[in-house]
């Protein structure tokens, strides 16, 4: 990685990984999958990623959008915007068949009280499609 | 300018790899539990004890992800289980591409059940799966009742959950109650396992389920 932080300077440990966090793993299968249908499409760059992204994933979209910048750099990837669309957590009640978008982390039914969510959306986690220059 | 439909998912990759893992783990009867849970919540210690009870029934062997040096594969090792060490250098979780490499150094053959130790982290290791069948959350009493709260994500995508250091509800402020209730209802089809690596109670009800997991569907 090696790009300065203006608060903590370039990093100076020989054995820094950037792996450090996971965003920068998954950002790595982004760019790649990107890259792929890009140069499928014959196209000259890549404008624009749009990205699909349940509440449950565990991605920080602005920590994704640091490590794209460079990991597409010198890709036909490079400079895109990346654009993320959010699902909300969707739950059905397996008692009573009641749906609802929790508030917070208690997943209790608020029709009858019963604890028998299951998840019906949040678990999203795709690229829907790019803009490509010819 | 023109659109192009994707729609592919960003962790196909390390699903396929985990996807191969799976076959090769089916191919040779050993059932994988990916163990995910906070540092410090007892992961290794667990491990020791659950072989221990499971010895002259089922065979474990034990893979262990830690981001540098070898303490936990040394501790593994001399209680006479086959193990293999992963040092992620500063990786926050494992994945299947690391697990896939481990799998070629241990004698499968020899396993029935195959302990994951991840790293110890509640966020990161839920997004990358290693080709386990059966993915065994810890939480500690002196992590506090409220954990459910703050990271759901690992509550609501694990099979079972263990609650580790039972022995300290009798000094901690630790309502079970109300973390059983929100640990339920993020994931009502969990098993549940209050356990204590020090005084070994709950651990035979821990192994035996990990016994029948591991036993071969005849």
């Amino acid at each position: 990685m090696g790009r300065s932080s203006p608060r903590f300077g370039r990093p100076r440990c020989a054995r820094y990984n950037p792996r450090c966090m996971h965003e920068y793993a998954v950002t790595q299968n982004i760019v790649d999958i990107v890259c792929r249908h890009a140069a499928k499409a014959g196209a000259s760059r890549v404008k624009r990623v749009d990205l699909v992204v349940g509440e449950l994933s565990t991605i920080v979209d602005d920590s994704v959008q640091f490590y794209y910048d460079f990991i597409a750099e010198g890709t036909l990837a490079e400079g895109a915007q990346l654009c993320f669309r959010r699902v909300p957590i969707e739950v059905e009640c397996g008692a009573c068949g009641h749906v609802w978008q929790p508030v917070d982390a208690d997943w209790t039914c608020p029709a009858c009280g019963q604890a028998q969510a299951r998840v019906r959306a949040g678990r999203e986690f795709y690229v829907e499609s790019i803009e490509v220059e010819d | 300018m023109a659109r192009i439909p994707v729609v592919e998912r960003i962790m196909q990759a390390n699903d396929d790899v985990a996807a191969a893992n799976r076959r090769l783990l089916d191919e040779h009867g050993v059932h994988a539990v990916n163990i995910i849970a906070a540092p410090g919540a007892g992961k290794t210690s667990l491990i020791l004890a659950v072989a221990a009870a499971l010895q002259g029934r089922c065979r474990v062997g034990v893979i262990e992800g830690d981001l540098a040096s070898d303490v936990d594969a040394v501790k593994v090792r001399a209680a006479g289980l086959p193990v293999v060490q992963i040092n992620t250098g500063g990786g926050c979780h494992l994945d299947a591409e690391q697990i896939r490499v481990a799998l070629l150094r241990l004698p499968l053959d020899e396993i029935d059940l195959l302990l994951i130790e991840n790293v110890g982290n509640l966020i990161c290791p839920v997004d990358f799966a290693l080709g386990e069948h059966t993915r065994l959350g810890i939480s500690s009493v002196p992590e506090g009742d409220d954990k459910p709260y703050k990271y759901p994500t690992v509550f609501a995508n694990i099979d079972a959950l263990a609650l580790n250091k039972a022995d300290l509800l009798a000094f901690l402020p630790f309502d079970v109650a109300e973390f059983k209730r929100l640990v339920f209802a993020l994931n009502p089809e969990l098993s549940f396992f209050p356990v204590s690596s020090t005084t070994g109670a709950g651990i035979p009800a821990l192994a035996d389920w990990l016994a029948g997991l591991a036993a071969p569907s005849a």
